[in-house]
């Protein structure tokens, strides 16, 4: 998987007067594991819709590899390979876990609708690929006994897990993930960030908004802080962990 | 007894076109979220266009297919202007529809006229159990039974059908893994047009058409679809079914006035019950 470079350039986006991202800039190199922390308000999910495609910047853009996506609608960038994990399960009820996985990759290589309604041979051998694909993904995520299972039987944990399976077997070139680490055990949080470095270590470039600031502490080669939707710091771990800013607006917003 | 059998079949006959209505229905809520009050104007206009190219001399078969690909361009038409608009949420959709339907009205005026128009079906009297049918009732339920076995297929075995499907389950996430859920909602009209464009060539031979039959037909489609929850065909097919048998009982055991009475009187016990048993829980989990 060859990740790609993320460039969010002076991105606004206001709601009513009050702007909830205000002139963010954000660069990812390719194959970089970012995680973009801050308290609660900060606008960190409004940044993360902001990239995923779910809202438009007011001013500013995104760009992915130098292309500009930030006009463009989500199913688009999906497309262009940025694949999304929310934080809410947001699986397909009534079809399998299997399925489930499928239906990303089946609209990313667009073997065509009309070879697959015909049954062609090529519709055959690409629907081969993707389950054989679909299944190393499940795998991956710990949710191959799960495969042939409606997707709503999963446990909460196991489907956030299967929107993590379903985002990889599109083989993206940028995965957002938001809060993916929220309400997991402690077991399931370790094998998640096992997971995740391992993906790291496959090249694709990973931005992961997140509360735990000790779970990305350990992740995260680089990390960006939020608040009050402007970034207030940037850089590595131990140098964020360090600033000053950083440590006010944590303790202020706990205070 | 033979009186009974005959009702009963009739009913299937009846009712099949109820489904049929039901599952076009179906098909566009599922995906979209808008209940398509012109559904009804689907049927009508493949109903008025197979009679008059069957008047101009072009054969069965061929006329009734021409009418249900119109029907089903139609839907297509219904939905740009409905849901074409990105944003649009399913509430004022279900309002354009309705707007749409009444303007299909005076299209349907203007090309064929206020008055009611019929066509030969399918001719001969069939007798089973000692029942004496019109044969034509037999083949709204032989065509009606593949078809909601094919769109069954459809919606489970093919890819087209998952998205769609997927569509149905999670806007949201369809859009992320890359699915145009707009496009599919088009789709999606498409299938609901030649669904009710069957339905109106279908019927058409046993019980004529005019121009604002689809108030007949979209009650007794939206009764036997409300069934399901308007998101279930199969319960649907059932619940078309079984409004076309209990009206034509009534009809045939005492007062054919109250056929249309007895589909709303159905539709609103099944929504008040429905409403009292899943009604928040459902607004809540969407």
């Amino acid at each position: 998987m060859a990740g790609a470079a993320l460039a969010v350039t002076g991105a606004s986006r206001a709601f009513g007067g009050v702007y909830a991202v205000r002139d963010v800039d954000l660069h990812v190199a390719p194959g970089e594991l970012r995680a973009v922390i801050g308290p609660n308000g900060a606008g960190k999910s409004t940044l993360f819709a902001l990239i995923g495609g779910q809202l438009a910047p007011d001013a500013g853009s995104v760009e992915l590899d130098g292309v500009r996506i930030d006009r463009l609608a989500a199913h688009r960038r999906s497309r262009l390979g940025v694949a999304v994990v929310f934080q809410a399960a947001r699986i397909f009820h009534g079809l399998t876990a299997l399925e489930n996985v499928m239906v990303g990759a089946h609209s990313a290589t667009r073997a065509g609708f009309v070879a697959g309604a015909l049954r062609l041979p090529a519709h055959h051998r690409a629907e081969r690929e993707i389950q054989a694909r679909a299944l190393e993904c499940l795998a991956l995520t710990g949710l191959a006994d799960w495969a042939c299972r409606p997707a709503e039987d999963l446990p909460l944990g196991q489907q956030r897990a299967l929107q993590l399976a379903r985002a990889l077997c599109g083989e993206p070139r940028l995965l957002l993930l938001d809060e993916p680490a929220s309400g997991l055990r402690a077991g399931e949080r370790e094998h998640l960030a096992e997971l995740l470095a391992s993906l790291r270590r496959s090249g694709l470039t990973m931005l992961l908004v997140e509360h735990d600031v000790a779970f990305v502490m350990r992740l995260a080669d680089q990390i960006t802080v939020l608040d009050l939707g402007r970034v207030i710091a940037a850089g590595p771990p131990a140098e964020v962990r360090a600033n000053p800013e950083v440590i006010a607006a944590y303790l202020g917003a706990s205070a | 007894m033979s009186d009974f059998l005959g009702y009963v079949l009739t009913g299937l006959g009846i009712g099949a076109g109820f489904a049929l209505v039901g599952s076009g229905l179906v098909a566009i809520y599922r995906v979209t979220g808008v209940v398509n009050f012109a559904q009804g104007a689907f049927a009508v206009i493949a109903a008025m266009l197979t009679s008059s190219l069957l008047t101009a001399g072009l054969p069965h078969v061929l006329s009734e297919s021409l009418a249900v690909v119109v029907a089903a361009v139609v839907g297509v038409l219904v939905g740009v202007v409905a849901i074409g608009k990105p944003g649009t949420d399913p509430g004022t959709s279900l309002i354009v529809t309705l707007g749409l339907g009444v303007f299909a009205y005076a299209v349907e005026i203007v090309l064929w006229g206020d008055q009611p128009r019929s066509f030969p079906g399918l001719s001969g009297v069939a007798t089973i159990g000692g029942a004496r049918i019109q044969a034509h009732y037999l083949l709204i339920i032989a065509v009606t039974v593949p078809v909601f076995a094919a769109l069954a297929l459809f919606f489970t075995r093919t890819d087209l059908g998952k998205a769609l499907s997927a569509c149905a389950s999670n806007k949201y996430a369809a859009r992320v893994v890359g699915i145009d859920v707009r496009r599919m909602g088009l789709l999606a009209f498409a299938l609901g047009g030649a669904l009710g464009g069957l339905a109106g060539v279908l019927t058409t031979p046993v019980q004529q058409v005019t121009f604002d039959s689809d108030v007949t037909l979209i009650v007794n489609g939206f009764a036997a679809a409300v069934l399901g929850g308007l998101t279930r065909p199969a319960v649907a097919l059932a619940g078309g079914l079984l409004l076309g048998v209990t009206q034509t009982l009534i009809a045939g055991y005492g007062g054919g006035a109250y056929q249309l009475e007895v589909a709303l009187l159905l539709m609103l016990t099944v929504m008040i019950v429905q409403a009292a048993r899943t009604g928040p829980v459902r607004e809540a989990a969407r």
